[in-house]
């Protein structure tokens, strides 16, 4: 009742083509901006913020960056977590060579390095599709990690072989390193990830996102039409891995604090492969909820003990959540292939043809 | 020819096309000299030459196998034959990428439907319009002006198109949901949007009932005479093919048995034989 377009018309073609054209979805994507820009801040604590807002949020953007690639270019990559290690080895490299320079401005150039690696591991794609494109990505993983390992340059020459973050500043304020409050570096994060959703959701509407699709549902049609495959491709896996790598820079500099090769393994691919399987593929809003899923739901499971004061070990709080995400896993898979966000738009044009659902 | 898409002006100007694609047919557009094409062993195509005029809807025909989509598909560049030559608007290229077939005005549609299915009816057709969109990549992020105006523009060349096939109704479609008619529909939009100058339809009509072919065909004697668009036509429907084509030009095994009008081919005795069968 409430979810109905009626009465809302368009008269030009601008107001037709806008990223919402229905006022009840603006007024809510409104009311979550408020609560994440706003309320958050304000009311959340440090655990909540520092422990499920950010690393959901960091997730999110790489989900986003996979989802470029996967659901809306139609290439398959399980070298994610690798291109998260560029982003974030580029980014402490760049910060210890420049100290002075801006360190989000350092965080936006750390994912051009993550884009031109992900080109080059993205060549393959011209010759072969699907689960083998796959197991050349993942060269690129075992690659990558390796590379993180045995070239001692890139983490200074530790000893200890981690990143440690320095401290940064931004307008007077520490917005990095140990002395970061989680709410600064929650603000940063979020305001990151809010542009370049909103860039990606551009892009993706425009004549470039287009080619990918064109791309991802009919690749021999989208030749005849013209699009040159090369570099649609590539494009693609520039600008998802920009995405990944910006995400690896945010993970490490605003979450970790230090990160070692083990932040950016397999299992770490596999876990944002994951997200966005759940969440859905081909749909920016998906992203955000498979991240949900695959993070937040664990997190909340294994507080329900201690928040009702039951006398359940941690270990087996934990078997117990992996017990209840697997069962969920396979709930949502069968209920709706496509992901979360697929149920979600069904769900709405339901919603709008409620109570009469033949008048359609 | 972008101009004269304005569907309400459109009578007054018809006749006009019309008699100006009558007094220019003599002038060839396509012109593809003893291509031969083989995969392999297999002759696909050998040494067949023909050509098609500017204005024309040119058939080709055909038994099954005898290398007729081969044949579109070495005019707009996804197959490169081994010998022969191919001129195009009077130049000629040795080997044309599918990306220069497209961008100097030759689409198609196919013959097995090749819609975008994960897209709406609208972008599948504004896919079309691609190669006619040029702002880089800093105006696709922010959006706004130019890319914006762009998009808009577009857009409204689409809704002509999208007039113009009457699928209104369809417009925020996903293409992957729609009945088969309206997706080859849809298909013949994409081409449409291209504004092409050749346009190479494989099987227009193939699987559709009397009605869906009858609209079809009214489109493409449309498209033919109020946008000039010369056209080049695959079909198994002879009744079809007859009444549309101004000349047919017969395939068989590969190899050219015939080339003429339609009553000229269907006295032909090597077509009735290749149609028919010959006792021997």
């Amino acid at each position: 009742m409430l979810y109905r377009e009626a009465g809302q018309f368009k008269t030009t073609y601008a107001d037709d083509q806008a990223l919402l054209p229905i006022a009840q979805d603006r007024i809510g994507l409104l009311l979550i901006l408020i609560v994440a820009f706003v309320a958050m801040p304000m009311f959340a604590s440090e655990f909540f913020l520092s422990s499920i807002m950010i690393p959901f949020l960091v997730f999110s953007l790489a989900a986003i960056g996979l989802n470029i690639l996967m659901g809306f270019a139609g290439q398959l990559s399980l070298g994610t977590g690798a291109f998260m290690g560029v982003g974030a080895y580029s980014c402490y490299k760049m910060t210890t060579i420049f100290p002075d320079l801006n360190i989000l401005i350092v965080l936006l150039l750390s994912g051009l390095f993550s884009a031109a690696i992900g080109v080059v591991f993205g060549l393959p794609s011209l010759r072969i599709k699907g689960l083998y494109l796959a197991i050349t990505t993942l060269a690129a993983q075992f690659f990558l990690e390796w590379c993180f390992i045995r070239i001692e340059w890139l983490y200074n020459y530790n000893d200890s072989g981690a990143i440690e973050v320095p401290q940064r500043m931004l307008f007077g304020l520490a917005i990095t390193g140990p002395h970061a409050t989680p709410i600064t570096r929650y603000l940063v994060i979020l305001s990151v990830v809010a542009v370049m959703t909103l860039v990606a959701a551009n892009v993706l509407r425009g004549r470039i996102g287009r080619s990918w699709m064109m791309i991802r549902d009919m690749d021999i049609a989208a030749e005849l039409m013209g699009i040159r495959p090369l570099f649609s491709k590539l494009s693609a896996f520039a600008f998802s891995s920009y995405y990944c790598g910006v995400a690896g820079a945010l993970m490490v500099f605003f979450w970790l604090g230090s990160a070692e090769v083990e932040s950016f393994d397999i299992n770490h691919s596999f876990l944002i492969l994951f997200m966005v399987i759940i969440g859905g593929m081909g749909s920016l809003t998906g992203c955000f909820m498979g991240a949900a899923f695959i993070w937040v739901l664990p997190v909340i499971l294994r507080a329900i003990p201690t928040a009702f004061e039951l006398d359940i070990l941690a270990a087996t709080m934990e078997h117990i959540s992996s017990i209840v995400i697997g069962v969920l896993i396979i709930f949502f898979l069968i209920v709706e292939p496509h992901g979360l966000a697929r149920l979600w738009r069904v769900g709405k044009e339901k919603l709008r043809t409620w109570p009469f659902p033949y008048a359609n | 020819m972008s101009a004269n898409i304005d569907i309400a002006g459109m009578s007054n100007s018809e006749t006009q096309t019309g008699a100006q694609a009558q007094a220019d047919a003599k002038e060839v557009l396509l012109s593809v000299d003893n291509v031969t094409l083989t995969f392999g062993g297999v002759k696909a195509i050998s040494d067949i030459s023909f050509n098609i005029n500017k204005g024309e809807i040119r058939a080709i025909i055909g038994p099954n196998g005898a290398g007729k989509t081969s044949m579109l598909n070495v005019i707009n560049g996804f197959y490169h034959p081994q010998k022969g030559r191919i001129s195009y608007k009077g130049k000629t290229r040795k080997r044309m990428k599918p990306y220069h077939a497209a961008s100097s005005g030759i689409a198609r549609t196919f013959q097995n439907v090749a819609l975008f299915s994960g897209m709406s009816t609208l972008d599948n057709i504004m896919s079309g319009r691609s190669l006619k969109m040029k702002r880089g990549l800093f105006w696709q992020i922010l959006h706004v002006g130019p890319a914006r105006a762009e998009e808009i523009e577009h857009r409204a060349h689409v809704e002509k198109i999208i007039d113009f096939l009457e699928i209104a109704h369809i417009r925020k479609q996903p293409v992957g949901k729609l009945p088969y008619g309206l997706q080859k529909r849809v298909e013949l939009g994409r081409a449409m949007a291209m504004e092409p100058e050749l346009l190479l339809l494989d099987e227009p009509m193939a699987g559709m009932n009397l009605e869906e072919k009858e609209d079809m065909s009214r489109f493409v004697l449309d498209l033919n005479s109020e946008f000039g668009t010369t056209i080049a036509l695959i079909e198994h429907d002879m009744g079809v093919v007859m009444d549309l084509a101004d000349r047919v030009v017969v395939l068989d095994y590969g190899q050219k048995i015939a080339d003429g009008t339609p009553s000229e081919v269907q006295s032909n005795q090597r077509v009735i034989d290749a149609y028919l069968g010959v006792a021997s």
